[in-house]
């Protein structure tokens, strides 16, 4: 169970996330959406630390922090109990497939290197990399690093995975591949936050979809409700536009 | 016509200068390991720009590659027995080592420096991000990857430190030079011996350079697999 109660983040005066309250139960597959520069991977790398807040609340299972008193403590903690998985893979160049998914299970959770490597080779074989295991990433396709992104992720055992637009970076043809994937965990009740332009999984996976506007949450509810029948003209406004895009890209 | 050069007594004179040789490379070898470790955490402090640490670390390099070797190597020497009683006489190899050792660990921190920025910024979010410790994001990622790209220039360095060594013959270290110096001013043939001499660095320069070709050609075919 992750809670967050008045988020706020500010860039130079600027307040790109302006007090969000955001619950997410145990096993639940959100979906945010929205505009460019809306606030939403400053929402996910805020739940990691990766940025300080500047206000609010944040609860991760019996973590507690009143984000502005956090102690280096609390961040590493909290990072550790949420993972994410980076738009543009971000993986450890100098490690193997296998190596960048036993890497936290080494370094974090201080597992022995024979532990940590079996536990990697179960998740190769979840993610269907097997025979990539002693790979590097400069020689696999974005897809297939993705996918080691993914697993990565997945190795942490955090209570939520964040995503960040995981498919952003990809061709098109290894798009399918990674959300595959992510159904998968979907499947398996993964909590996940996911940040995406994929209306399609939205609609199909999420048990949530959350439309966020210049920092706030406009609007959300269950996939079938949000798009059918959008209450909020923005959100109705956002949909029509992403629509009539993925429309014209399918009909191309 | 008589031979311009006397290539009997240059040919005598490599066992001789051979024996003065280890000396030379274990200078250049010590003040190598020290500067890497100095550089290595200059560079750190650089990077993670440590208050306090980080101006202090910018005086230092900048005073280093600021003034000539051989000045420094004569203020420890000369100098700083003067100042710290305690220090009634330093060894001139001990100065050599010292002065090496600072005055390479100024130039080499910042190459480390570049290197370690140049690793991607990604990684280091993708380390934070499952909560590893700036240390271990530095140990376990960063480091390894710079080390790929600074190598080749590390070694420029190593390949400059061991032909700075023959400055330690002006504190009286009988070295691989202060050999030379000494045979020549007996036979008087000082063409012949200070040729013989740059012969003696160039071959080593040259092994060295070669090592350092098909290091790099190694450290390119890391991660490709
Ligand atoms: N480190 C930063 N410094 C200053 N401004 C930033 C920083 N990171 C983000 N911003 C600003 O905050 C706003 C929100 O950015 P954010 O990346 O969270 O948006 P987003 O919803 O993820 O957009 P996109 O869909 O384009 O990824 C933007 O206006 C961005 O320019
Ligand atoms: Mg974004």
């Amino acid at each position: 169970m992750i809670k967050v109660q008045g988020l706020v983040k500010r860039f130079g005066g600027v307040a790109v996330l302006d007090g969000i309250d955001l619950a997410i139960e145990q096993g639940e597959i959100i979906v945010v959406i929205g505009p460019s520069g809306t606030g939403k991977s400053t929402l996910l790398r805020c739940l990691n630390f990766l940025e300080r807040p500047d206000a609010g609340h944040l609860t991760i299972g019996d973590l507690e922090v009143d984000v502005t008193r956090a102690s280096r403590a609390d961040m590493l903690e909290a990072r550790r109990r949420t993972a994410f998985v980076f738009q543009n893979y971000a993986l450890f160049a100098n490690k193997t497939a296998l190596g960048n998914i036993a890497e936290g299970l080494i370094v974090v959770n201080r597992w022995p290197k024979q532990k940590a490597h079996a536990r990697a080779r179960e998740i190769l074989e979840r993610i269907g990399l097997t025979d990539k295991a002693d790979a590097y990433p400069a020689s696999l396709s974005g897809g297939q690093q993705q996918r080691v992104g993914i697993g990565r992720a997945m190795a942490a055992q955090a209570e939520v995975i964040l995503f960040d637009e995981p498919t952003s970076s990809l061709d098109p043809e290894w798009v399918e591949e990674v959300l595959a994937l992510m159904k998968q965990l979907a499947h398996e009740r993964q909590t996940m936050l996911v940040v995406t332009h994929e209306m399609g999984f939205a609609r199909d996976v999420a048990d949530r979809v959350i439309f966020m506007e210049g920092g706030r949450i406009v609007e959300q509810g269950p996939p079938s409700r949000l798009f059918g029948d959008p209450q909020d003209p923005r959100t109705r406004d956002f949909l029509r536009k992403v629509l009539a895009n993925q429309v014209s890209l399918e009909s191309t | 016509m008589m031979s311009v050069l006397d290539f009997d007594y240059m040919l005598g004179l490599v066992p001789v200068l051979l024996r003065y040789l280890p000396l030379t490379l274990q200078m250049a070898a010590v003040g190598m390991a020290l500067a890497l470790v100095l550089a290595c955490g200059l560079a750190v402090i650089r990077v993670l720009r440590i208050p306090g640490l980080n101006a202090a670390t910018l005086l230092f390099i900048s005073f280093f590659r600021g003034t000539p070797l051989l000045v420094q190597l004569f203020l420890f020497y000369y100098g700083l027995p003067q100042l710290l009683a305690f220090l009634t006489q330093i060894n001139g190899i001990t100065a050599t080592i010292m002065g090496l050792t600072l005055h390479f660990s100024a130039y080499m921190a910042e190459s480390i420096r570049a290197a370690i920025v140049g690793v991607d910024r990604s990684q280091t979010e993708a380390a934070l991000s499952i909560g590893m410790t700036n240390g271990q994001l530095m140990r376990r990622i960063v480091l390894p990857q710079a080390t790929r790209v600074a190598v080749p220039t590390l070694m420029n360095y190593f390949i400059d430190m061991i032909k700075a060594t023959s400055l330690a013959f002006t504190l009286g270290v009988t070295e691989l030079m202060g050999a030379t110096q000494k045979e020549a001013a007996g036979s008087f043939l000082y063409f012949e011996a200070f040729i013989t001499v740059a012969v003696f660095y160039w071959v080593i320069v040259e092994l060295l350079a070669w090592c350092q070709r098909r290091l790099e050609t190694r450290l390119n075919e890391a991660y490709r697999r």
